[in-house]
């Protein structure tokens, strides 16, 4: 297990590595010019010097490796600086915006606990609904409640964000008026009536991702339990005159929860990245939104790092998922 | 057309299967006598799912609405600003009412909905193509095998919807200079979803291809001196046809729930090329006042992808041997 762990993780560098490679040559070709808003006046030498400022002059590869070690090196070496008062990084360059001139991991950390809460709260909460709804379903298959579910993920797959946001919108904030439509991102929690304020307005986006996440989970939830419903150990379980409950709910579940288990850990990178149409629609301002900004303002810095931390994340929960699939299964063996 | 058919078949759609597929061939003593392909025996059990049913019902009333509306609608309407007509409510004349400009929505639901469906079928005919090329050359000749797998893995790890947004505002500029502005932006959605959205047909055709390639048929082609070209195109490829199907049906869901999302966000296609995701764009700011104009074009979206998912969902188990031989 351990070797297999530190193999992934080997493999892991050069993939991160070719990514950011294509991230990076791919905004390379990007016709956007981050002068183009400097006035004409401007002499055309004291343009070259600002270009310069901006680390535009050099060739590629030495753009790219400064790149890598602002973003491996100077960059962890400030956040250990935030965190324990220390100044190794003192007077290195850091990944500056382009748009409004602030080193971008600043800017990043600003935007975190936007999307955390409400992407995470809704992640938890489709937990919490999809497994226990996955269960009922797969162990009354084909009853009322199953097909109503069924119809209900087929419905949560289908339904894009933007439009149930929309909907949910028209039907909680403008009709009911029961719910912001939009988030109040400068709301400070500091007790109980602030908090349900908070609340308030984190239920209806965290309503319409949860739907979403939901129905992908229960869908896997439901196939993970009949799967194994119809195994042989279940047949010794009910012989040995065990309760039902105890034999689905401890015998059953367990070996079901496996392969969800990686699903979910397989989902948390879209935590981060992934509601960028959700965000949108209900105005709450966090990483998905930030990007959004960013591709309209063509600041290539900003772009370019919150890709790459996606990328980090999605190649990290992968590996995450497999060595928890390994941990969780005696059965597979990677070595 | 479809509720006619649906009508004859057992309720129940999943648990008779059995029952159901007996029962039309019992009933049909003729048809079981007579040499029949496997599609029908496909075809049988597709009828048998009644949510696929339906779906395949709503998805060709659609298209025949979208492709056929034109011959029946004043499709000027929809393009045309009328302000005499501004923001009205349904009537029969404008039986979705118009917008702001007075331009008849439901002429723009239609124009946007062939633009829509247009780019789901092209980007998803992209995809497929591109996931089977692959999926076949890594399943079938070892020497590409790893490196189209670690490609495939590669592709699986980049961060989408981040990439689509910057690959449209990248080349959405030089695209449309070279083709004109509908054609360039209509050649970069398709193509930019295309290239996105290969990687599961591939995986799933790399796995059936590599089956295939040990069964005992393909041997004996091979034995005969049949070129490894030809082994693919006769032998291989039809076999595969079930998968790259159903994943046919689903690209296009997605493909289309694609498009709408960049259009919503604003990169899709331009401000007075209706699209449904455009549409829909455009109705949000006036939620308040005229919920319509943001409801239609969106639940026209969730329709489409709704249905085709449950033709998916029905397709799958139609193509099922394993199901479809009870």
């Amino acid at each position: 297990m351990l070797t297999f762990t530190i193999r992934r993780l080997l493999f892991a560098i050069p993939t991160l590595l070719f990514i950011s490679l294509a991230i990076f040559l791919l905004l390379e070709l990007a016709p956007g010019d981050p002068m183009a808003n400097v006035p004409l006046t401007v002499p055309a030498e004291v343009k070259e010097q600002m270009r310069q400022a901006l680390g535009l002059g050099e060739p590629v590869p030495v753009r790219f490796w400064k790149w890598l070690v602002q973003f491996f090196w100077v960059e962890p070496l400030n956040i250990f600086d935030h965190m324990f008062g220390t100044n190794f990084a003192e007077g290195k360059l850091r990944i500056i915006s382009w748009q409004n001139r602030a080193p971008v991991f600043i800017t990043i950390a600003e935007r975190i606990p936007q999307t955390l809460w409400v992407v995470g709260t809704s992640y938890v909460v489709a937990i919490l609904i999809a497994i226990p709804v996955g269960i009922y379903s797969a162990y009354k298959q084909y009853s009322v409640f199953d097909q109503a579910g069924t119809f209900v993920t087929m419905i949560g797959f289908s339904v894009p964000p933007f439009f149930s946001g929309v909907l949910v919108i028209i039907i909680f904030a403008v009709q009911l008026k029961w719910f912001p439509s939009i988030y109040d991102t400068r709301h400070v929690v500091s007790d109980w009536d602030s908090f349900l304020v908070q609340v308030r307005q984190m239920f209806l986006p965290v309503m319409v991702l949860a739907l979403q996440i939901t129905s992908q989970l229960s869908r896997f939830m439901r196939a993970s339990m009949l799967d194994n419903l119809n195994q042989d150990y279940v047949r010794t379980a009910r012989a040995k005159g065990l309760r039902e409950k105890s034999v689905v709910l401890i015998h059953v579940l367990r070996n079901s929860m496996i392969p969800v288990v990686t699903v979910i850990a397989l989902g948390v990178p879209a935590i981060f990245g992934g509601a960028i149409i959700t965000e949108q629609v209900f105005k709450v301002n966090g990483i998905g939104q930030l990007l959004i900004t960013a591709i309209q303002a063509n600041d290539l810095p900003m772009v370019q790092t919150l890709t790459f931390i996606f990328a980090v994340l999605i190649v990290l929960f992968n590996l995450i998922a497999d060595v928890l699939y390994g941990i969780l299964d005696p059965r597979i063996r990677y070595d | 057309m479809t509720d006619a058919r649906d009508a004859d078949t057992p309720v129940g759609a999943e648990i008779e299967t059995v029952a159901g597929s007996a029962a039309v061939m019992g009933g049909e003593p003729v048809l079981a006598t007579r040499a029949r392909s496997q599609w029908w025996d496909v075809w049988d059990q597709f009828r048998t799912h009644k949510g696929a049913m339906v779906g395949a019902g709503i998805f060709l009333a659609i298209l025949a609405l979208v492709v056929l509306g034109p011959l029946f609608v004043e499709m000027e309407n929809g393009i045309k600003s009328n302000m005499r007509a501004r923001n009205q409510p349904m009537s029969l004349e404008y039986p979705l009412g118009t917008d702001r400009l007075g331009r008849d929505l439901f002429a723009r639901m239609i124009a946007g909905g062939r633009v829509s469906l247009a780019v789901g079928l092209a980007a998803m005919a992209l995809s497929l193509l591109l996931g089977t090329l692959i999926g076949v050359l890594a399943g079938y000749f070892k020497r590409l095998d790893g490196p189209l797998m670690r490609l495939t893995d590669l592709f699986l790890a980049l961060p989408l919807l981040p990439l689509l947004l910057v690959m449209v505002l990248l080349f959405r500029e030089p695209l449309t200079a070279a083709f004109g502005i509908e054609v360039g932006i209509f050649i970069l959605i398709v193509s930019a979803i295309g290239i996105t959205s290969w990687m599961q047909t591939a995986r799933i055709v790399r796995g059936d291809v590599l089956a295939l390639k040990e069964r005992e048929f393909v041997l004996a082609a091979r034995s005969i001196g049949t070129p490894a070209r030809r082994i693919v195109t006769r032998h291989v490829l039809p076999n595969v046809l079930s998968p790259i199907m159903v994943s046919a049906t689903l690209g296009i869901a997605t493909a289309i729930i694609t498009e709408s999302a960049l259009s919503f966000l604003g990169l899709g296609f331009p401000p007075d090329f209706p699209t449904w995701g455009r549409l829909l764009n455009d109705g949000v700011p006036f939620l308040e006042l005229y919920p319509g104009r943001a409801f239609w074009p969106g639940l026209a979206i969730s329709l489409v992808v709704l249905s085709i998912n449950y033709v998916g969902d029905g397709l799958r188990d139609a193509l099922d041997p394993r199901i479809r031989g009870r």
